[in-house]
């Protein structure tokens, strides 16, 4: 019962995740809801290798694995998010000037 | 054997040592370095090519924990192939490097290191049949990349790196949920145990979808292939030889890994056709838009936009003529691709600009230059005798077998293509009426960078008449399962 749960509650946040990536035009809010979005997968893989039930080591060093590569490309894209703002002015990237120059 | 262990590990830790002693190091001699350490790759295959040569495939157990609960290393036919490419490609690419980013600038404190961490990722996941390994050194590959786009600062590479990184974060979202549920009802993360434990069904159909659908993200495959024109395009010289010579392959080449050495014996003829149907995407949307593009990067970028569609076209042929086919051209398009990234990154140093219309008296100014991203069009076009021609005639030939006529018919239009776009550029350069009106203040590349775009286009060529041991190799490595003769 509990596995359902989660699996709901993952779901609604890996959706309210793919909304914001999708939505945000600020950067830091797309980066926000990617994080959003890997939180979701966390728990869903988690559930997925026992949950409470039987703890599974392998699983849980993978979603630590995973965690500490989101931190790290977390703060590489807000450094690349700086960049972008020092160079442009704004931090975001729809834009009109694309292709040639 | 034990030479065979210490090569495998060479392979990955010497580029993975490097980016921590550079810092030791100063400026002038961080180059130098790096460069002996990419030189010292092909001597680490040697051994690893006398043993896969020999019939034996090379597993290697880390730290002596065996699947599911340790990671190992295979070494195949294939993943030697690829391992041989990324070892070639390197050496020119960092020779031109050495004179485009100089070790004691600010631009090249920044690309040595990343690059080194680049080639110990990718080296690391041609070793990789783990799939959460796999993931790891995608990741890897995908964030030295992204910040290698954003080394020169200019605001339209930075917000192209930014466009890759957001769409690549995504696809390797996809794909770590994919491995969560396969690991889930497997136990396992070994590819093979993972082909053997697995069964068809509702879990393993959403998990092998969500699996490609982030890889082909990651390759670039049409409708995904958003990003990788301006990221391509715009990256400074060497980089973006290095994004469409090797990266683009690197996940290529997983997601061949995982449909036929996972779901290899699995009934999915419509799922393979829509794959294939996307190369044909790639091909025509690609070439077509190459033929339309103002900029010299531009058109070669979205030349490997279509270059990727021809890959695509193993999935629903599935047979061992499209298998070797799909690998000669992973091989071919390498080789080529780079060499006409170098050479156009040498036009646009030299001129300051790439415009096509800019380019009118090239064959006066740079006239080597202009011979190499020529040989390196002759393979792209599939002309003989070149690598491209070899892997578009197995192709054809694979077709044939199955009368599968339209992908046979399109395999043709797809070179027709190429051939339009890129003889638009020889004609402009060569044959131009308004020619010698060129920019007047132009400056020769040093010959170190053209050397290596001349290296790179000749072996492109040289490919076609490599292929009797390639194909040996591939031939050795064929899925366990899935594949008709």
């Amino acid at each position: 019962m509990t596995e359902v749960v989660f699996v709901l509650a993952a779901s609604l946040v890996f959706g309210i995740g793919v909304w914001g990536l999708l939505i945000a035009e600020h950067l830091l809010r797309k980066l926000l809801a990617l994080n959003v979005m890997s939180s979701s997968v966390f728990v869903i893989m988690l559930v997925a290798a026992g949950g409470n039930a039987s703890p599974d080591p392998v699983a849980q060093a993978l979603i630590l694995t995973g965690i500490v590569i989101a931190v790290a490309a977390t703060a590489f894209a807000l450094a690349l998010m700086i960049s972008i703002y020092r160079e442009t002015g704004r931090a975001s990237i729809t834009d009109e000037d694309d292709d040639d120059r | 054997m034990t030479m065979i262990a210490e090569s495998l590990a060479g392979l990955v830790f010497i580029p993975l040592g490097m980016p921590l002693l550079v810092l030791l190091l100063p400026g002038r001699a961080r180059g130098y370095l790096c460069f002996a350490a990419v030189l010292a790759l092909p001597l680490c295959l040697l051994p690893l090519t006398q043993e896969v040569w020999s019939g034996n495939e090379i597993t290697l157990a880390l730290a002596e924990f065996h699947p599911p609960l340790g990671i190992v290393w295979y070494l195949d036919g294939l993943a030697l192939i690829m391992l041989w490419l990324t070892a070639i490609v390197a050496v020119p690419v960092s020779l031109h490097a050495l004179t485009s980013f100089p070790p004691n600038e600010e631009s090249g404190r920044g690309f040595w290191p990343l690059w080194m961490m680049l080639l110990a990722g990718i080296n690391a996941l041609f070793l990789s049949a783990d799939l959460f390994n796999l993931y790891v050194t995608l990741e890897m590959i995908t964030l030295a990349g992204v910040a290698m786009i954003g080394i020169g600062g200019k605001a339209l590479a930075l917000k192209a790196a930014m466009r890759y990184l957001l769409l690549g974060l995504l696809a390797s979202v996809l794909y770590l949920l994919a491995v969560g549920l396969i690991y889930g009802q497997t136990g396992a993360l070994d590819i093979y145990l993972v082909g053997e434990r697995l069964e068809t069904g509702h879990l393993a159909s959403t998990a092998l979808v969500l699996m490609m659908t982030g890889l082909l993200v990651k390759s670039a495959i049409f409708p995904m292939h958003v990003w990788l024109p301006a990221a391509h395009g715009n990256a400074p010289g060497p980089v973006s030889a290095i994004l469409s010579g090797l990266v683009v392959k690197v996940s290529l080449y997983m997601l061949i890994r995982i449909w036929f050495w996972i779901a290899g014996d699995w009934e999915l003829p419509a799922a393979a056709t829509a794959l294939g149907l996307l190369g044909a995407g790639a091909i025509l949307y690609g070439s077509v838009a190459a033929l339309v593009q103002p900029r010299l990067k531009m058109v070669i970028a979205y030349s490997t936009v279509a270059q990727l569609g021809y890959v695509m076209i193993l999935f629903p042929l599935a047979s061992v003529g499209a298998f070797r086919a799909a690998s000669y051209q992973l091989l071919a398009h390498g080789l080529a691709k780079a060499a006409m990234f170098l050479a156009a990154a040498n036009i646009l140093k030299s001129l300051g600009t790439d415009r096509l219309n800019a380019l009118t008296d090239l064959d006066r100014k740079m006239p080597v230059d202009l011979f190499a991203f020529t040989l390196a069009a002759v393979s792209i076009m599939g002309l003989p005798p070149s690598g491209g021609f070899l892997a578009k005639w197995l192709l054809l030939e694979a077709a044939w077998k199955q009368d599968a006529w339209g992908w046979l018919v399109l395999v043709s239009v797809g070179s027709l293509l190429s051939a339009a776009y890129l003889f638009r550029v020889i004609a402009l350069t060569c044959f131009h009426p308004g020619r010698r009106h060129g920019p007047t203040r132009w400056q020769p590349p040093p010959s170190s960078a053209t050397n290596a775009a001349l290296i790179l286009a000749l072996l492109a060529i040289a490919a076609g008449f490599t292929s009797a041991p390639v194909l040996d190799l591939i031939d050795a490595s064929l899925p366990p399962g899935g594949i008709w003769p």
